[in-house]
């Protein structure tokens, strides 16, 4: 509508160039920032560079044989899963409960909204030190109190502990975004259809179902795309500092292993084809997303 | 006011630095921060003081990782500095990598520089040497395990805190006493690849990996699944069990344990020395590293180090490799050395350094500290203890650990851990042999 006014005078350009001429800058930087890399990692995939550079072999599909022969690093699918599944569903599912709460407030709401937004201000690496330090299994204050009700807490020997550790930071850091497109989303919901269910009688949990919760799918599911994709690729800060993927490889995620492989490791053909491994990963879930979740989605 | 220090410094360094303008400046990447650090910065500054026509400029990189893969970045790029510290387990990279290093012993003969291989510690600069006695680059921090023993913990358990504990299986006598008096950690350790495992096989003078391990050739096997490693990863697995050793992580976690107190005994590098001293509110001593008695009727060989050595690196001019020989030579004069050694708790490199330090009466007055030194030079180094030397090493340490941790937890005996540490280790290290042919 918006447009229709502005756009009245209908122009036409004459020059068969200009739109690509205007199109170029975008185009370049595509090129530069993501098919360039991309090509670089594909090819290095197929190589076995020496660290310093000073020479690669062609091996094929070497680097992909030994990958997928590894044990390991098969179980690292299902770890990223499991992992990537549980960060998106708990700061979600708190970020959706804060928000609520957030919402009905009416004094000082400020104060909570500011206070909730905070830990995104935290580096991911801050944030794990700040979680390893609490639950430090010597000197930690969590293990000391669950110690005191006779539970024995040691997330260096225990997987399931230590899991449980890394999703909570992880998560932890992503509550305050989630909450602000909650919120936002709540805010945006008409409050006459809130009121008119109301009136006939609805209950909070069933105006929050019937209405609310349908009304804030498209919310939802953005921020289901951007929460996996967080836990996938922004989360190895957290992973270093807490555990570097121990115990044994109960929380080495794809992309810890790309990154432990190639700097620490530097064994750069390796990490290029789990890289590559990644883009596939990644591409198949977004189409998943949005072809099987997105049809759910009421705009 | 934290602006005003800052200009402040900034207009001081560029004060300090202008006469000093026609001097050759030398780069050093370094990964020491803290009181190490400081350490550093003071060897730096002593030697540009000394001297008008060189100065070194040091640059912390992070930790030896990082600062290891800082220098490789800046190799790629052509940026690379004079000098980079890189810790023990990336020689062998560093070693592959011919077009990007040059030699310590090429340097010296280059620069015509003063340089006695001989005046170095056989077992310290061993790990930096080729088979054929050429070093390669010159130890800077070089440190080996020792074991450190809670005495109070041992009288309040009943026992004789001067008791002997050479072998493992007194040892384990201790440790049976110290959990029957209801102690919650007997045992802990720091960096348990590098210790019971390296340093296992190095002191019964086993073979950690085929090869000299990997000191003649890249096409080395990892050997570490043989009859002794797997006997005392499965007592330790034992302990562990009964509540007897108690694993703390991957690296020196299990350092605040014992400086608290809660531990009795702990194996870690002999650089620990200065933090146990400061922290510890209780009597400590050092002893030597444990070993099997039933395995070693002879007594044992001698302990590898673990540590950083300095590598210069290629693709500079000769006046500047002029200065970094100077200053490789004035890092192992003995004053430094002795001060280096007294400072930090690590070794000295050069037998004058030790002998100036027991001159100076320093071993008497901080017993203990002269435990270290004595276990390295016991015996000459075989061909199983002057160290390790293989591609990958970084990783396959992770991978040890993994396996470690698995046997630990109980989920597998040692002798199926090992065997799963030593096949994984062996694919890397035929992927390095591979890349560096």
């Amino acid at each position: 509508m918006h447009l229709d006014n502005t756009m009245s005078q209908r122009v036409t350009f004459n020059n068969k160039f200009l739109p690509y001429l205007l199109l170029a800058p975008q185009m370049l930087v595509t090129l530069v920032f993501f098919f360039w890399p991309a090509y670089q990692a594909a090819r290095s995939s197929l190589y076995l560079p020496d660290p310093f550079g000073l020479s690669e072999q062609y091996v094929g599909l070497e680097n992909f044989t030994f990958l997928l022969e590894d044990a390991y690093y098969r179980a690292s699918f299902i770890t990223t899963a499991v992992f990537s599944a549980l960060v998106a569903a708990i700061s979600m599912g708190a970020a959706l409960w804060l928000a609520i709460m957030a919402d009905r407030i009416i004094k000082g709401s400020g104060i909570y909204r500011t206070l909730l937004i905070w830990p995104y201000a935290v580096a991911p690496a801050i944030a794990g030190v700040l979680w390893l330090f609490m639950f430090n299994p010597s000197i930690g204050v969590a293990p000391y109190y669950l110690k005191a009700l006779g539970y024995n807490w040691n997330h260096v020997l225990n997987p399931g502990e230590a899991m449980g550790l890394v999703v909570a930071a992880s998560a932890w850091k992503q509550v305050s975004y989630n909450f602000l497109f909650f919120l936002a989303g709540l805010q945006a919901i008409p409050k006459s259809v809130i009121e008119a269910a109301a009136i006939d009688g609805a209950g909070f949990w069933r105006r929050f179902w019937t209405i609310v919760f349908p009304l804030l799918s498209p919310t939802t599911f953005f921020l289901l795309v951007v929460n996996v994709v967080y836990a996938f690729f922004e989360t190895f800060g957290v992973i270093h500092t807490i555990t570097a993927g121990g115990p044994q490889q109960a929380t080495t995620i794809l992309v810890y292993k790309v990154f432990a492989d190639g700097f620490v490791g530097q064994d750069l053909g390796s990490s290029a084809a789990q890289s590559v491994i990644l883009l596939f990963v990644v591409g198949i879930l977004t189409i998943v997303q949005f072809r099987f979740i997105e049809r759910k989605v009421h705009y | 006011m934290k602006r005003f220090s800052v200009t402040a410094a900034a207009l001081a360094l560029v004060m300090g630095a202008t006469p000093a303008m026609a001097a050759t400046q030398v780069q050093w990447w370094h990964a020491f921060t803290g009181r190490l650090g400081e350490l550093l910065a003071e060897q730096i500054e002593t030697f540009n003081e000394s001297q008008d026509d060189y100065e070194i400029v040091g640059s912390h990189k992070g930790n030896y990782s990082e600062t290891l893969n800082a220098g490789i970045a800046a190799f790629r790029a052509g940026e690379q500095p004079h000098m980079l510290m890189v810790f023990e387990v990336g020689t062998a990279t560093m070693m592959a990598a011919k077009g990007a290093i040059v030699p310590m012993h090429e340097l010296m003969s280059d620069t015509d520089t003063e340089f006695n291989p001989e005046a170095y510690m056989p077992a310290v600069k061993g790990y930096y040497t080729t088979t054929d006695g050429k070093m390669l680059s010159l130890p800077y921090n070089a440190s080996t395990p020792v074991l450190y023993v809670n005495k109070d913990a041992l009288k309040e358990a009943g026992l004789d805190p001067e008791m002997n504990l050479a072998t493992w299986e007194k040892v384990a006598v201790a440790l049976e006493a110290l959990k029957k008096s209801g102690h919650e950690c007997p045992l802990t350790t720091a960096w348990q690849s590098w210790v019971h495992l390296e340093n296992l096989s190095a002191w019964h003078d086993i073979p950690f990996a085929t090869k000299d391990n990997g000191f003649a050739g890249t096409d080395t096997e990892l050997a570490f699944n043989g009859p002794v490693q797997v006997a005392h990863i499965q007592a330790m697995a034992d302990w562990a069990k009964d509540g007897k050793f108690i694993y703390a992580g991957r690296r020196n976690e299990g350092g605040a344990r014992f400086r608290a107190g809660e531990c009795a005994f702990f194996t870690e590098s002999s650089a620990g020395y200065a933090g146990v001293k400061k922290e510890a509110e209780f009597d400590f001593a050092i002893r030597n590293l444990p070993y099997w008695g039933a395995a070693l009727k002879s007594g044992p060989q001698n302990t590898i180090i673990g540590g950083a050595s300095i590598w210069v690196m290629a693709g500079h001019e000769a006046e500047e490799y002029k200065g970094a020989a100077a200053f490789l030579n004035f890092l192992s004069t003995p004053k430094i050395q002795a001060k280096w050694h007294q400072d930090t708790g690590y070794l000295p490199i050069t037998t004058a350094a030790s002998g100036l330090t027991e001159a100076q009466g320093f071993y008497e007055k901080n017993p203990g500290t002269e435990i270290a030194g004595g276990q390295m030079t016991g015996k000459a180094p075989t061909g199983n203890s002057k160290g390790l030397r293989l591609g990958s090493f970084d990783q396959i340490r992770g991978i040890i650990d993994e396996e470690l941790e698995g046997i630990w937890a109980g989920d597998n005996t040692a002798q199926e851990g090992l065997d799963n540490a030593v096949r994984r280790g062996n694919q890397l290290l035929r992927r390095f042999e591979k890349s560096t042919k």
